[in-house]
């Protein structure tokens, strides 16, 4: 029996029909290989998942920094979303920002049987008084949905009294199966209402960069790099963002995509309504950077740019290849598995090669079947009941906006060289008899562990303990263990210090006591003293 | 940093900024976390239990296993019964607990999922158990949902049989592995026998083996929470967390209690070895007094470096009036008090201890937040914060020199093994404030200041 095999065979047999199609063994040849994803999770099995509420405001609208993201509900859903999530940010020139404050409505239970509208209204009207924010959000939690406060007619009422945006997001978290249905909601209504409102003019070499949440600074990072090139970045979705910013995102004249499961939708409307072309790019790992940034180049296709790009490309390898050398000599040969998220479990696999270290299992936390098998299965996804509770938008054409970079001609040629609305997903990239599990839950994860006996285990806060407490170092690919950034060139070198580190840190050597490596016994024969 | 907060105090109805407190079910989930061999439940939308897990675990460190019953829109529609019935099952085939401990959260409880009969009308293998406990999160605070979890398992399991064990019934607050090891500590050299709901030592502080062990070999065992109802008295440590589950073990099994404060300070730890010692009708141990007398010649020796300081303390209500005291005892000043937590009851008690050592200028509030507690320093400020990791942010953006305790702390190691608890916990909390204030001075002065001596 292969190792999938022997994990799966200790469920019984309902438990067993779902969790066998979220498993797979790469096969060696590149057949196209099926998974399920996106599913709802078996209530009982110790999932990893979080919600829509989580995915919404705690990943998509927290990080703006100008908005004041007012949850609605009792406290803990803002609490738990309160700087855990390591989405840096700067206040900009008007000085505002929110991250460093958590604003919940702190429902108590009569506004829960008389409905919770009265304290909402009078929430928002404080948060003006106090902070004059550009622009509010309100996010509602469970009860808000099921008890019907209308958190979308207070949001207009508002936005006329108080003349700014103000904007209603409902994201329970019993919508969807995962965070991804809340990334939905959250960018959904970014693209229908602040997409697009802004008055920028054009700039040359104007991008946007999608899916990039400047965790532990690898926005910044990625933004130093290609502000060297040339690029004006016009906005980020959202790491480090802004509501202002992001109003002008039509002007731009390429989107480049970093995490496709929570955005490739939205790159997608971009394209239909305002014609900007989109890449999918990976700024982790030195090789997939540079890969990036020559797919940018050949992009705009300006010779000058090109030729930037290769001195910005020589000059910034100069500077790191010495020191990611020797770490590679540290880590060549060393094994590694990957659950995260619903991009860095592929993303961090190219800067592993690169390390040396092969990645014997991976796995998606809240992604969709594309993420796995590409885009082009999109099509054959089937929706479901769950699927069908968030609200999918379509957009059209804008007479006014609409602008295309490439002719049509131009675009065909292009598509061919550079990964023009398109991502070919994880399972391609990975090595055949490597394991890919989605949604991997807490028993896969301790079994998959013991038998694959990885010598890395890249994960998130729940799980990374399980594994050291087992003897495997474990590095939090969420939060970066609050190190990073680790994206592009220098951030490559301090992911490749931080696990070097994890990997020789003296502790590990004195996990078993010296009286347990010895025998207990100690005496002398006969009369020799 | 927090730049945007005015000095001008907002009479607020509203908007909750900067809170310090969270909701129930992260507190049940500790409190289940504490019997052996128990499987924490949150029934209700899988992002509560990934929220508390992740919260639980950047606290201790340590893994915090939990389940959840993942509700759909479905659920939330039709009701969880189907969730708990399956979940139940997966949970005792897959990961195999002597126990289940159930916890309600706002999403089970607005729709009014009754989970009395949902447990009578699921299979429960032989020998095995699942309770509940209801932590709606729009009332009280983890503190409530703590105290909560613990009267749920002695409202389900503990059993009066008529026959005395002899032991007495410790019910902690809520506190660090560190300082229920202080705890059994001392009531061990009072040479009393006692059985301990819930005991996270061992469970939330498990050492490092290079074997994970699901269920490590701490906890209160099943035995022990029926064995309750045969304790001959209780004692709940800190009012806030342990009045419901006392009261409850006497309305079930008739065993008398002690309400308590937590121990921490001279006078709560004297208190609670006095009333350890009633029961043993013994001699203080010369151990104990021994420590007692050096935490107090401590104190003595540095006062200089405590008198009259400003302090501002924050967290939860027992751990905050226990900090309180022991700083009064220290010559320091309380200056405001905060929980967030609410509840008139902190605000009497607070009252109280203040008035013992005639000091009348301090705030001291319940429900409040972060935000007002910065508003009050921005109009007079103080020498030293205690509390969580979330008045960090106060500490830096006033200069205010900040020593942890309490919860959470997700932003430093080790502080859930070093108890602040018992004359012990004392000597360390002494210790953690005569550095902050020391550095402080040594930090701030002119060169020709610098005390090589103090």
């Amino acid at each position: 029996m292969d190792s999938k095999g022997r994990v799966l065979d200790k469920y019984s047999a309902r438990v067993f029909k779902n969790r066998k199609e979220h498993v797979l063994v790469k096969a060696a040849e590149n057949d196209t290989q099926v998974i399920s994803a996106n599913t709802r999770v078996i209530p009982g099995i110790m999932t990893h998942r979080g919600c829509c509420y989580a995915g919404c405001k705690g990943v998509v609208l927290s990080p703006l920094k100008d908005v004041a993201v007012i949850t609605h509900g009792p406290i803990g859903c803002a609490f738990y979303t309160w700087g855990t999530r390591r989405h840096k940010g700067r206040a900009g020139e008007d000085g505002k920002n929110f991250i460093e404050y958590c604003l919940s409505t702190d429902m108590q239970e009569a506004d829960i049987v008389f409905g919770g509208e009265k304290k909402l209204r009078q929430s928002i009207k404080e948060v003006v008084e106090i902070f004059d924010p550009v622009s509010i959000f309100i996010c509602s939690t469970c009860p808000v949905g099921l008890i019907g406060d209308d958190i979308h007619a207070i949001a207009a009422e508002a936005q006329e009294l108080y003349g700014r945006p103000v904007m209603a997001f409902s994201c329970e978290g019993y919508k969807g199966v995962s965070q991804s249905g809340g990334h939905h909601i959250a960018n959904n209504s970014l693209m229908k209402n602040v997409i697009g409102t802004g008055d920028a003019v054009k700039e040359k070499f104007a991008i946007n960069v999608l899916g990039e949440y400047n965790i532990g600074g690898d926005g910044w990072e990625i933004s130093r790099i290609l502000k060297r090139c040339g690029y004006h970045i016009v906005s980020v979705m959202t790491g480090d963002g802004s509501y202002k910013e992001i109003q002008n995102a039509h002007t731009a004249d390429l989107n480049i995509v970093q995490c496709h499961r929570s955005i490739n939708y939205i790159a997608e409307m971009l394209k239909t309504k305002y014609g900007t072309s989109w890449i999918k790019v990976n700024f982790v790992g030195t090789e997939s950077t540079i890969k990036a940034l020559r797919d940018m180049a050949l992009y705009f296709g300006d010779p000058e740019l090109i030729a930037r790009t290769e001195e910005v490309i020589a000059d910034e390898l100069s500077e790191i290849s010495e020191e990611l050398e020797y770490f590679r000599t540290r880590l060549k040969g060393k094994t590694a598995a990957l659950f995260v998220g619903g991009s860095r479990a592929h993303h961090y696999q190219f800067l592993l090669k690169e390390l040396g270290v092969e990645t014997i299992l991976a796995g998606y936390e809240f992604a969709h079947r594309d993420d796995y098998e590409g885009r082009e299965i999109i099509d054959t996804i089937k929706e479901d009941a769950d699927s069908k509770n968030i609200e999918t938008i379509t957009v059209s054409h804008d007479p006014e906006k609409f602008n295309l970079f490439l002719s049509e001609e131009q675009y065909e040629k292009l598509k061919e060289k550079i990964p023009l609305d398109n991502y070919p997903g994880m399972i391609k990239d990975m090595n055949a008899g490597s394991i890919v599990v989605d949604d991997l839950n807490h028993f896969e994860t301790e079994e998959f562990l013991k038998l694959l006996k990885p010598d890395i285990f890249f994960s998130g806060i729940k799980d990374k303990y399980i594994a050291q407490k087992g003897g495997i170092l474990s590095r939090q690919l969420h939060s970066y263990d609050y190190s990073g950034p680790y994206a592009g060139f220098r951030g490559a070198v301090n992911f490749a210090r931080d696990v070097t580190m994890g990997i020789y840190t003296p502790a590990w050597g004195f996990v078993t006591p010296p009286w347990k490596k010895t025998p207990t016994l100690v005496g002398t024969y006969g009369g020799d003293a | 940093m927090l730049s945007m907060t005015p000095k001008e105090v907002l009479e607020r109805s509203g908007i909750k900024i900067n809170p310090c407190k969270t909701c129930q079910p992260v507190g049940a989930m500790y409190a289940a976390l504490g019997v052996h061999a128990c499987m924490p439940h949150s029934h209700g939308s899988q992002g509560c239990c990934s929220f508390h897990r992740m919260y639980l675990t950047r606290h201790f460190k340590d893994p915090a296993i939990a389940s959840s019953s993942s509700f759909t829109e479905g659920a939330s529609v039709f009701g969880g019964g189907s969730n708990i019935k399956t979940a139940v099952k997966n949970i005792f085939d897959i990961y195999n607990p002597d126990i289940i401990a159930v916890h309600t959260t706002c999403l089970s409880e607005t729709i009014g999922d009754d989970l009395n009969a949902f447990i009578q009308d699921t299979t429960i293998p032989e020998g095995k158990y699942v309770v509940h406990t209801n932590t709606p999160s729009y009332v009280g605070s983890h503190v409530t949902g703590y105290a909560n979890m613990i009267t749920g398992f002695i409202k389900y399991l503990s059993v009066k049989t008529g026959v005395s064990n002899g032991k007495v019934a410790l019910i902690p607050g809520f506190i660090n592995p560190g300082d229920i090891r202080e705890i059994k500590k001392i009531a061990k050299l009072m040479g009393i026998p006692f059985a301990m709901l819930p005991d996270t030592s061992g469970v939330m502080d498990a050492p490092m083996t290079g074997t994970y062990e699901m269920y490590p070999k701490g906890g209160t065992t099943v035995p022990d929470i029926i064995g309750l109802g045969d304790c001959k008295k209780s004692i709940g440590l800190g009012e806030f967390a342990t009045t419901l589950p006392i009261e409850a073990l006497r309305t079930k099994c008739k065993v008398p209690f002690l309400s308590m404060p937590l121990p921490i300070g001279i006078e709560n730890t004297d208190a609670f070895v006095m009333a350890l010692q009633e029961i043993a009708t013994c001699e203080v141990p010369y151990e104990l007094e021994e420590e007692r007398g050096q935490l107090v010649d401590i104190i003595l020796d540095a006062h200089p470096y405590f008198h009259n300081k400003k302090v501002a303390i924050y967290g939860d209500p027992d751990t905050v009036l226990g900090i309180a005291a022991l700083t009064l005892e220290m010559g320091m000043h309380p200056k405001y008090l905060v929980t967030g937590t609410p509840g008139d009851a902190f605000m009497v008690r607070g009252k109280e201890l203040l008035a013992k050592y005639g000091i009348e200028d301090a705030i001291i509030k319940s429900g409040a937040d972060l935000f007002e507690m910065h508003q009050w320093i921005k109009n007079e400020k103080v020498d030293l914060m205690i509390g969580g990791t979330y008045g960090k942010q106060i500490a830096r953006a006033e200069d205010i020199p900040l020593v942890r305790a309490g919860f959470p702390i997700i932003d430093r190691y080790v502080h859930s093994y070093v108890p602040i608890v018992g004359y012990r916990g004392a000597m360390a909390l002494v210790e953690k404030i005569a550095n902050a204030l020391m550095d402080r001075q040594d930090r701030d002065c002119a060169d020709e200041d610098l005390e090589l001596v103090m």
